[in-house]
């Protein structure tokens, strides 16, 4: 039978580490990621998770210990946000050139200064080029189907990447919402042990790690980008099957009343369900508003981008993390994406809710009235901070 | 007495070479002796955790390898949470049944930057969690592979090139940082210091190490002829001196009880140990008086902790 129940979306995400399996977690502390380690520890502290359970002394510690653990064979977790996630950079980076499967999630929130405990995407955008597979979820549902879906798919022996699950921290990790439970069982069967193509072990002694010279280094960093990329198929097949099992299907980029929208919203995370809401109210008053909610961040969807985008004249993007000195990191990939086409839409750019600032429904309807009358004046390439004082 | 048997026991060691002959060390580099005397020591049933560094360096540039034990190299300040994760896994994976049941060794190794410096926060994390695995660091004193500039554990008056002798300074201005004492600080059941230039001494205490219990910490100095400007062919005798001198004493602390392996009534001069070695060629003869005084007065400390003292 499935479940339904109203829990904390940080602990449905801890509750599916546990049906995962996991075999090895290493976390450090972090506002607003802590509750998923606090129920974690509680998990295997009661004997209801067999793993081993660290809390390290850094989120740089808890990366490597999982890189350390990943390479032997075992199935890891960790999680953090903001300058626990700046902390362990490095390995990110190092983990997803390792090839090594594993599942972090990040609670997003600013990165200081000046200090803010609250929700934006600006952690998660200086990791951007880490080379792991990213998604962002918008609901408590999303994060914790999730969590199956990304090792199902980081252990893959087509893809073996890294996998990153972001949600916005507070906005989504510390609300109630209710949750689909999936029975164990059916995890078990969709997800079953971690067995890798190497690890660390004496019976068949690796080296993993080496240093590349100039004169092959290249070629190493092609095989990863290329196979970065030629993970789609594999990802798009692993939320197929998730469909499947559940009935939840998933798509990299996935539209809401776009059909002959002239104007399209485009966002990530926990704003596509506040956004879809606006979107409602514009349709009710007749105007051709659709909107886009990007889920597969790396590797970026082009394609699936390009495809929904196509019939659209303006696109509003909005984005939770400002490039200091250029625009949102969102709008540059999509202006990226469309700069092939020979018909592209215009893009509006809004840097909104930073630092876990709120934006409501109407926020979206006067940034679409806004960004409409600017790219009909001319302005088709506008940059603006919404909201903002000064 | 001592010094000879170790000179023929020596061949007693295994014929097996697990960091195997080819890497690309300096000539003279008593790093690789300390590490192939480690990789004898601890047999095929290991899994190690390197940081970067020299030994990194010279045994793994893609697509070849000197190591025919399973090796993973990550990043430089995190070889002893690396090292913790390979534990976690073996363990965990072990208890679940997903691989055999059997005594692998986790042995961490990095050198004094990746101890001492940057590493030694994750040194600390995984040595208070109390993992079962064996640290190993192999001091030649300074930042060797990236072109000898100083560490914390680069010894007072040596020139290095971030601790150049100019007018006004002369050479390293801080002592030796004291990484066996810091190891020791954190309660584990084993520390060691050793010397490839005493290879029985080093191979019983990596064997030691790797049989206890929780966490074990290894100290090697390391002579390195590039970094010290010795002779190659003088690093045995170097290393030797460091010992006789007492400026590297060779001793263990077992459950916080001290214990001088080798212990000399009377010092040989720090001089014999200074003067053949071009990074203290400037020493005046205060500053090796300065030196010396100090180098006796630990290394009383350390036989009054080993109950040897008057």
């Amino acid at each position: 039978m499935v479940k339904r129940v109203g829990m904390e979306v940080s602990i449905a995400a801890a509750e599916a580490v546990k049906q995962a399996n996991v075999d090895v977690i290493s976390a450090y502390p972090i506002t607003p990621q802590t509750h998923i380690v606090e129920h974690l520890s509680e998990l295997v502290a009661n004997g209801e998770l067999d793993a081993e359970f660290f809390c390290v002394e850094s989120e740089h510690s808890a990366l490597s210990v999982c890189v350390g653990a990943a390479a032997t064979g075992a199935r890891t977790f960790t999680c953090t946000s903001s300058q626990g996630l700046a902390l362990m950079s490095e390995i990110t980076y190092i983990a997803s050139g390792l090839r090594l499967p594993m599942l972090m999630i990040i609670s997003n929130r600013t990165i200081s200064a000046p200090l803010s405990i609250w929700n934006d995407h600006s952690d998660t955008m200086s990791i951007r080029d880490c080379g792991w597979i990213q998604f962002f979820v918008e609901n408590g549902q999303e994060v914790y189907d999730h969590v199956f879906v990304s090792y199902r798919l980081s252990e893959d022996r087509n893809v073996l990447f890294p996998v990153i699950i972001n949600m916005d921290g507070f906005i989504l990790s510390h609300v109630i919402e209710p949750i689909q439970l999936i029975e164990q069982g059916k995890i078990d069967q969709f997800l079953p042990p971690y067995q890798p193509v190497h690890r660390l072990h004496p019976d068949h002694p690796v080296t993993m790690g080496a240093f590349a010279l100039p004169s092959i280094f290249a070629e190493t960093k092609k095989a990863q980008e290329e196979a970065l990329r030629s993970s789609m198929p594999k990802i798009t097949e692993t939320w197929k099957a998730f469909g499947e099992m559940t009935g939840r299907y998933y798509h990299p980029v996935e539209t809401y009343k776009t059909e002959d929208a002239d104007t399209l919203l485009v966002t990530m995370g926990s704003f596509g369900e506040t956004a879809s809401v606006a979107v409602d109210k514009m349709r009710e008053e007749g105007r051709s508003v659709g909107l886009i909610k990007i889920r597969l961040w790396r590797p970026f969807p082009f394609e699936a981008f390009k495809l929904a985008t196509q019939h659209a004249k303006k696109l509003v993007v909005i984005d939770r993390a400002i490039s200091v000195g250029a625009c949102g990191p969102v709008a540059s990939e999509v202006k990226a994406a469309l700069y092939g086409n020979d018909q592209r839409p215009s893009v509006y750019n809004f840097v909104a809710g930073i630092s876990g600032r709120d934006v409501t429904p109407s926020d979206f309807g006067k940034m679409v009235d806004k960004a409409e009358i600017e790219i009909d004046e001319g302005n088709k390439e506008g940059f603006e901070i919404y909201g903002v004082r000064g | 007495m001592t010094e000879n048997l170790n000179v023929f026991a020596v061949r007693t060691l295994t014929q097996k070479e697990y960091f195997a002959p080819g890497h690309r060390s300096c000539q003279g580099c008593a790093e690789a002796l300390a590490v192939r005397l480690v990789a004898k020591a601890l047999g095929r049933n290991v899994i190690i955790a390197a940081a970067t560094g020299c030994m990194e360096i010279v045994s793994s540039p893609l697509p070849y390898t000197s190591w025919r034990v399973p090796w993973f190299h990550v990043a430089f300040e995190n070889t002893a949470a690396v090292a913790s994760g390979i534990e976690s896994a073996l363990k965990v994976l072990m208890r679940k049944g997903r691989i055999p049941n059997k005594k692998i060794v986790t042995l961490a190794m990095a050198g004094d930057g990746g101890t001492a410096d940057i590493g030694l926060q994750a040194l600390s994390g995984a040595l208070e969690r109390g993992h079962n695995f064996l640290y190993v660091c192999t001091d030649n004193e300074a930042y060797m592979n990236t072109g000898i500039q100083r560490s914390s554990s680069t010894p007072f008056g040596a020139s290095t090139t971030t601790s150049p002798v100019g007018r006004v300074q002369m050479g390293q201005v801080t002592w030796k940082k004291n990484m066996p004492a810091i190891a020791a600080a954190h309660n584990i059941p084993y520390v060691a210091t050793a010397c490839p230039s005493y290879p029985i001494d080093l191979v019983q205490k990596v064997k030691k190490a790797a049989n206890i219990e929780g966490p074990a910490y290894v100290h090697i100095l390391s002579v390195c002829p590039t970094g010290w400007r010795s002779i190659p062919e003088l690093s045995i005798k170097l290393g030797r001196l460091a010992v006789e001198t007492g400026i590297f004493p060779l001793y263990e602390v077992e459950k916080g009880q001290y214990r001088l392996n080798i212990d000399f009534p009377k010092l040989k001069p720090v001089k014999e140990y200074i003067r053949i070695q071009g990074r203290f060629r400037h020493l005046t003869e205060e500053m090796i008086e300065e030196i010396e005084k100090r180098v006796h007065k630990e290394y009383e400390q350390l036989r009054t902790r080993s109950g040897k003292g008057v």
